[in-house]
């Protein structure tokens, strides 16, 4: 960064003419450019919403009437459990991370990640991983079917021989993860350009750096849980065995003490898409951007000490039973500041609905949604009720579906013209969106009254009086399913040509990527950005 | 613009409302049966509305502002990105409303916790792989409640019956708990192998059945009646199988029920004590038979393809009779959802429920097989 401005010259021009991408297969498979990593993930992450989406479609289809049409009861467990070990750990959080590899490196005006190669090691663990989780399916005994939570007994001693490669590919995931949250975090703090202070860097960045921090709080912890599985089952441990002395429930302390933490990892970086949207599309600087930062700082906080909201009907003490409802209800705080400040900055804004803005507008609405039915669910009383029933599958389905994904796909639509150079069909896109925003409320909307009416989760089969809410959520789960195939075909359709889009096809976003050429050059910011560019592209550049 | 508004709440609010007063509507909660099962309601109630209002309030100011705020309609961006005195008020009316559940919820939780203190029944509750076991220890009193037949035969794949026609599918037992009104019941809930939670939606709460230890749960049930539930933890593949069914009823039908169940043990301690022969080692294994093993391997012996093997013309029933023996007694290998059965039954019950499996159905191998041959094979 110290070179002269002539030996910078030198430095691109060598670049470019002898640095560009590898030709063929191996470009991918060696790639250290972190363009071609976030791509990647993208690609898998794509790939695993379609597998994961199959696997809910059948579920769906056994749902659609009482009694047993397509499948038996294991296989239905399994399908359970594979989707959504499948959507967490293969689609939104490679997501998320594919985002942040594009991304976080353009926003701080990085030339690349911090550690470059083990960015692709990185990557290239987890379609191995995917491969062990998915492989039960074919294996005697099939898929395990102990449910994501992968709780003990169930999923220890009781389950198929395929729980020891799931446990291995959650291992082989958490690394993965691991790694690419220090490398987002090193990325972000070491190779940030010197003009921007760290107050001022874009939400998208700054939730992605606080989430890596509560990556490396969880995922270890995870893989202790399952690493005590294990033991379990081969070593004889018995940390979890009631008749030897161990506690099933310990499991389930040590499990979410991850799995809370966990849900939070889906959804800030989610947070920081919308905060770098709304604002874009309102032509206003986002309100309360240091409120949305510290929110999000509490919010991590708070998710670490909530987990056994998870487990109100395990028999805790009465005593832990009101302080964890306490806290959980403490959460609400500072997402409401964030819903409000994201309502603030649409206020009196100039505000257009292209297909990011959409995405952005339909997840603060149903994301909100979420946050009601969770709010409902802390109080204990009321959720000796709803635990474990459809009302909880409604609530975690609108806070990942329509606020995790729904925030990815608003954030592909937010720089896939960036990426590709090119702008998509925007009719395409309405039919996308109106397509899956109407038929995800009629998936899940009933749900909630399922839950209510007494739907127990995790069942194949239902008594007569569920009947309605299951034909209704069946219909629209194919809707919402097969409106993803005109998104592939538009995503597919804008790499190969469109419209040729300048710096910034959105005249209000701001950020350092929009100072860059669409599609930007294989290497960027190998000059760090000027101290201009910087404060004009920054929150105080508006005035 | 604002009347069209006013006309779409207020239709909004009546159909909610109305919803609300009718309770046992197939869209809400359920009031219950139980000042538990109130209160959980109520709370329900309580935050259902705040939910609503804190809805209506922020996503009316969000749709206001989406239609008046467009570029389209010339609106002009401003330039604020802050105001201490509105983000204060907002932080300050969540705290406020939050303590306002908080108070009434803590004062529910610690109500719906307090044990009563001096039950008038105690029942012990057993959840396993997928059926529950009710044991009442004061009166002597014990008994396996499983799926009633009619849901397990229409619940196959492929079943000839339709769910339809059965108006409590999947909500059926052959023998349920029975309780008296208006007396304080202990149910102390456990587990025999995964976790289960044990669940009567009319009696406000849901417990857990965890091995190893157990979760007590008070109940009085006001109004006499059955009241239907399910499992709620995941528990296996017959998850969707193992009902929760509770008779309220009064004390003296409660009483008499008692003594019948007593009569009835008494009847098949004696059975027990009989001279064991084939036919009274088929009649007991039957009985046996269909409170162990019938929730997987099903009344007909056919159990379920790909799951649970058919015990008819099974290679194990049909094969040796000590592999038989062992599977029974030790569980399998294989497959730890066939448990071992060696403590829980009787060496007496064990060989006439093998006697049974062996002769059963178009089994045929006229095999006797003895108490002592079990306790050998032990």
């Amino acid at each position: 960064m110290s070179q002269t401005a002539d030996s910078v010259v030198d430095h691109i021009e060598h670049e470019h003419s002898h640095h560009g991408p590898r030709k063929g297969l191996l470009r991918w498979l060696l790639t250290v450019n972190h363009k071609d990593v976030g791509t990647m993930y993208m690609v898998l992450a794509l790939v695993a919403l379609l597998v994961g989406g199959v696997m809910a479609l059948v579920i769906r289809a056994e749902l659609f009437q009482p009694g047993l049409q397509l499948t038996q009861p294991q296989f239905f467990n399994s399908l359970t459990t594979m989707h959504g070990l499948t959507m967490i750990f293969l689609a939104i959080m490679p997501g998320l991370t594919g985002l942040a590899n594009w991304m976080v490196p353009l926003q701080v005006g990085a030339d690349d990640m911090y550690w470059p190669r083990v960015n692709n090691w990185a990557f290239w663990m987890l379609p191995p991983a995917a491969i062990m989780l998915w492989i039960g399916f074919f294996m005697p005994q099939g898929a395990p079917g102990g449910g994501w939570t992968l709780y003990a007994p169930l999923s220890s001693t009781y389950a198929p021989p395929s729980i020891d490669w799931v446990i291995m590919a959650i291992h082989i995931m958490g690394i993965s993860s691991i790694l690419g949250a220090l490398n987002i975090i090193l990325t972000i703090l070491k190779m940030r350009t010197k003009d921007m202070r760290l107050w001022d860097m874009p939400l998208f960045t700054w939730t992605w750096l606080i989430t890596g921090f509560l990556l490396l709080l969880a995922m270890p912890v995870l893989a202790i849980a399952v690493t005590m599985l294990l033991t379990d089952r081969h070593l004889g441990t018995n940390f979890f065995e009631a008749a030897a002395g161990g506690d099933p429930v310990l499991f389930q302390h040590i499990f979410w003490f991850f799995g809370h933490p966990e849900v939070y990892i889906m959804i800030l970086p989610a947070f920081g898409i919308v905060s770098e949207i709304v604002p874009a599309f309102s032509r206003k600087p986002l309100f309360g951007r240091t409120s949305m930062i510290w929110a999000v700082i509490a919010i991590t906080f708070l998710s670490a000490i909530v987990w056994a909201h998870h487990m109100f009907t395990v028999g805790l003490p009465v005593e832990a039973q009101v302080l964890f409802m306490y806290t959980t209800m403490l959460i609400a705080i500072p997402t409401g500041i964030k819903i409000f400040n994201w309502v603030a900055t649409m206020w009196r804004g100039s505000m257009t609905f292209e297909a990011p803005m959409l995405w952005a507008l339909a997840f603060i609405f149903l994301f909100t949604i979420g946050g009601f039915s969770g709010l409902m669910l802390a109080d204990v009383p009321a959720d000796y009720q709803y635990h474990d029933t459809y009302f909880v599958v409604a609530h975690l389905h609108y806070v990942v579906v329509t606020g995790s994904l729904f925030a990815i796909i608003a954030g592909i639509y937010y720089w896939l013209p960036k990426w590709t150079g090119h702008m998509y069909n925007s009719a395409l896109a309405k039919w996308h969106f109106w397509l899956s925003v109407i038929s995800v409320n009629v998936t899940f909307f009933p749900m909630h009254f399922a839950g209510l009416a007494g739907m127990p989760r995790r069942i194949p089969d239902y008594p007569l009086q569920f009947m309605d809410f299951n034909m209704i959520s069946t219909v629209g789960s194919f809707v919402f399913g097969l409106s993803q195939l005109l998104f592939i075909w538009l995503v597919i359709q804008t790499i190969r040509g469109g419209k040729k889009v300048g710096n910034r096809p959105w005249d209000g976003a701001k950020g350092l990527e929009w100072t860059l050429p669409s599609p930007p050059p294989y290497h960027t910011f190998t000059t760090p950005p000027s101290r201009q560019t910087v404060h004009e592209e920054g929150p105080h550049g508006y005035h | 613009m604002w009347k069209r508004l006013l006309l779409a709440l207020t239709t909004l609010f009546t159909a909610v409302g109305a919803a609300a007063q009718e309770g046992a509507s197939a869209f809400n909660m359920t009031r219950g049966v139980t000042e538990i099962s109130r209160d959980a309601f109520d709370m329900h109630m309580l935050l259902l509305w705040i939910c609503v209002a804190i809805g209506v309030v922020v996503f009316g100011i969000m749709t206001w502002s989406l239609i008046r705020h467009r570029k389209s309609r010339g609106a002009k961006a401003a330039k604020f990105s802050e105001n201490t005195a509105v983000e204060i008020i907002w932080t300050v009316i969540p705290v406020l409303i939050l303590v306002g559940v908080a108070v009434p919820a803590t004062a529910v939780l610690l109500k719906t916790n307090a044990a009563a203190p001096e039950p008038d029944v105690v029942v012990d509750v057993h959840g396993s792989q997928w059926k529950w076991e009710y044991v009442y220890p004061e009166e002597n009193i014990s008994f396996v409640s499983n799926l009633a037949s009619a849901s397990r035969d229409a619940s196959q794949l492929n079943a000839e019956d339709n769910p339809a026609d059965n108006p409590n599918y999947l909500l059926d037992v052959d023998n349920p708990l029975v309780v008296p009104t208006g007396k304080d019941v202990r149910l102390r809930i456990t587990s025999d192998d995964v976790i289960h939670s044990w669940w009567v939606k009319e009696l406000g709460f849901k417990r857990d059945a965890v091995p190893g230890q157990f979760n007590n749960a008070d109940i009085r049930i006001d109004e006499p009646g059955t009241y239907r539930g399910q499992c709620a933890e995941l528990c296996g593949s017959g998850h969707a199988y193992m009902p929760v069914v509770v008779e309220a009823v009064t004390p003296e039908a409660y009483e008499e029920w008692v003594a019948q169940k007593q009569q009835a043990a008494a009847k098949a301690a004696e059975q027990a004590s009989a001279p064991y022969n084939f036919e009274v080692a088929m009649k007991q294994g039957k009985n046996v038979y269909e409170s162990a093993c019938a929730s997987c391997h099903q009344t007909n012996g056919k159990g379920i393809e790909g799951t649970f093997p058919a015990l008819e013309g099974g290679k194990i029933t049909t094969g040796p009779v000590e592999g038989h023996m062992k599977i029974v007694i030790h569980g399998s290998e294989k497959n730890p959802v066939m448990q071992a059965y060696g403590d829980k039954l009787s060496n007496r019950e064990l060989a006439a429920v093998i006697t049974y499996e062996r002769n059963a159905w178009s089994n045929d191998t006229g095999d006797l097989v003895t108490p002592q041959a079990v306790e050998a094979a032990r």
